[in-house]
């Protein structure tokens, strides 16, 4: 008589698809996975005890190092949460610089994610066109703060540098640039035909069960609720600016595949710009130091503050106890939350789509295990 | 959309005791806190009332009050005896868009929370990670294991306040 046996097989940790430290424990039956049991904590660095020992300026270094590949959104979610805490208005110009780095770090981003995923699914052409054009974000990065990829500029009520000279220009001039790469992916990668049949249809996450398990950012946008922190909660002056909200369509396969999650950042992407030229154009002139308080102390209080980032709702929950330092930081990491979803969507699945289904979700280590 | 006050009154009536007091005074977020036993049904109960429809749990957070009585001991180190750990959660309803903060009390002795997870999925993980960072044991959890730390770590629970770094892992010297 024929009997079936299941099979373990580890996947990782060092697994390029894995896009970073994660194991994964596949049950298996043949080759259909019955069960995935993530193991995490490889690059646990004790972020939040970290926390309760440093000044409340001295934990940005640190907070870039959540998700690296979004560090000015890391920044600009811990900064708002402070300065809430501590009312402080930050001045206009500050506002809108903040925006700018802010939607081009999430462009460089969502590159990341868009080119890694062809990789993953076999196509490397894309990445190179990825990578050449974020690099072009980066040296704006580099040119404004010194740092490509960990800036520590964004501070507590307001930033470490203005802009340089010249900076407006370039970034338009790569605006401008940008607009046909996208194109280029588009025609290299989105609606290529071998890409489509690898990824519609593979790991549907239907919009209750993505809501139940607390899915956020880009990977909820794409099981179809338009939900985005920087309309429905705004912070700092995204109400100003007028962009779209792209939302999976199912064009492919059923709404929620990863091919909805993947053209949704591409989508996003084109929205981003947007928000970047409208926040150029507008960009007023003034000083940026005049917010900077002398010493952070923060009245004894809690808050939960939280930001749109290229992964998901980044929040701080922050208790203090009206000291220098804090009393806990928890930090609501995004990539963390939206791994959790993994084992729910590969079930059925086969060993090859585990790799598509965890590049399509986009988790970054760093902010995975903190 | 509802306020915390008027959240607050719909659980006082349905939950009597199990509700304890809505503090407002706390700078910057109201806070209702509940018993720690009972935190399942009051949460199956927000998220499918008709009114309340908390269908999103944000984020669940735990943390060491350190109010207890410090102990000095033999070696020069403090400890707290006594005293709670709390955990939050921070609910969200996406359809009515209103925000609701529970925080319960537990002993810090006998740290015992009823979980949530069947409530919202997310929670498992969460809940792992509070009793990885402070050893807050959620009653009936499906599979309570350390999620950060190293599953055969010995030393506690990291995010204490009165944790202290092991001189030894497994027999390893720990570096610094």
């Amino acid at each position: 008589m024929l009997k079936t046996e299941q099979m373990v097989l580890n996947m990782g940790p060092q697994h390029p698809s894995t896009h970073g430290v994660l194991r994964l424990e596949l049950e298996l039956e043949g080759e259909i996975i019955v069960n995935v049991k993530p193991h995490l904590g490889y690059l646990h660095r004790c972020f939040e005890k970290h926390c309760e020992a440093m000044t409340y300026p001295q934990i940005i270094p640190y907070v870039d190092r959540l998700d690296y590949l979004a560090s000015m959104n890391n920044e600009m979610g811990y900064a708002v949460a402070v300065e809430r805490l501590l009312d402080i208005k930050v001045p206009e110009r500050v506002e809108y610089i903040r925006v700018i780095m802010s939607e081009l770090q999430r462009i460089a981003s969502h590159l990341v994610a868009v080119g890694t995923y062809g990789i993953d699914i076999g196509a490397f052409t894309p990445f190179l066109y990825c990578f050449r054009d974020r690099e072009r974000i980066l040296s704006l990065f580099e040119k404004t703060c010194g740092a490509r990829l960990l800036y520590n500029y964004i501070w507590i009520g307001g930033l470490s540098h203005d802009l340089p000279l010249n900076f407006v220009n370039e970034t338009k001039d790569f605006l401008k640039d940008f607009k046909k790469t996208i194109v280029e992916i588009n025609d290299l990668l989105s609606y290529n035909k071998i890409f489509i049949e690898r990824t519609a249809n593979v790991g549907v996450l239907n919009l209750e069960s993505a809501i139940n398990y607390g899915i956020t950012g880009p990977n909820l946008r794409a099981s179809g609720l338009k939900w985005d922190i920087r309309r429905d909660d705004p912070y700092s002056i995204y109400d100003r600016f007028d962009f779209e909200i792209p939302v999976g369509k199912g064009l492919h396969g059923q709404v929620g595949d990863c091919w909805d999650r993947y053209f949704l950042r591409v989508q996003e992407m084109e929205q981003s710009i947007r928000i970047i030229e409208q926040a150029l154009d507008q960009l007023p002139e003034g000083e940026i130091t005049s917010a900077l308080p002398k010493r952070v102390k923060p009245p004894e209080g809690q808050i939960y503050s939280r930001v749109e980032n290229p992964k998901g709702e980044l929040g701080f929950f922050i208790v203090s106890k009206g000291q220098l330092q804090p009393f806990r930081v928890k930090v609501r990491p995004p990539s963390f939350i939206n791994l959790s979803v993994l084992g729910e969507l590969c079930k059925g699945h086969l060993i090859a789509d585990v790799v598509a289904i965890l590049g399509s979700i986009d988790i970054v280590l760093g902010e995975v295990d903190r | 959309m509802k306020s915390s006050e008027e959240i607050f009154a719909i659980l006082k009536e349905k939950f009597g005791d199990a509700v304890l007091q809505l503090n407002t005074k706390l700078p910057k977020e109201a806070v209702i806190d509940v018993a720690p036993l009972s935190v399942t049904d009051i949460c199956w109960f927000l998220r499918d009332n008709e009114e309340l429809q908390f269908d999103s749990l944000t984020l669940l957070s735990a943390l060491d009050d350190a109010n207890g009585e410090k102990v000095t001991l033999e070696d020069g180190t403090t400890e707290f005896k006594g005293g709670t750990l709390s955990v939050v959660y921070h609910l969200e309803s996406m359809k009515l868009k209103h925000k609701l903060v529970l925080r319960i009390f537990t002993e810090r002795e006998n740290p015992e929370v009823e979980t949530v997870s069947r409530v919202w999925a997310c929670a498992d993980w969460h809940e792992r990670e509070a009793y990885d960072m402070i050893g807050i044991k959620f009653l009936n959890h499906p599979d309570l294991r350390r999620i950060l730390m190293p599953y055969d770590w010995e030393a506690g629970y990291p995010l204490r306040k009165d944790y202290k770094n092991p001189e030894f892992y497994h027999g390893m010297k720990v570096p610094y």
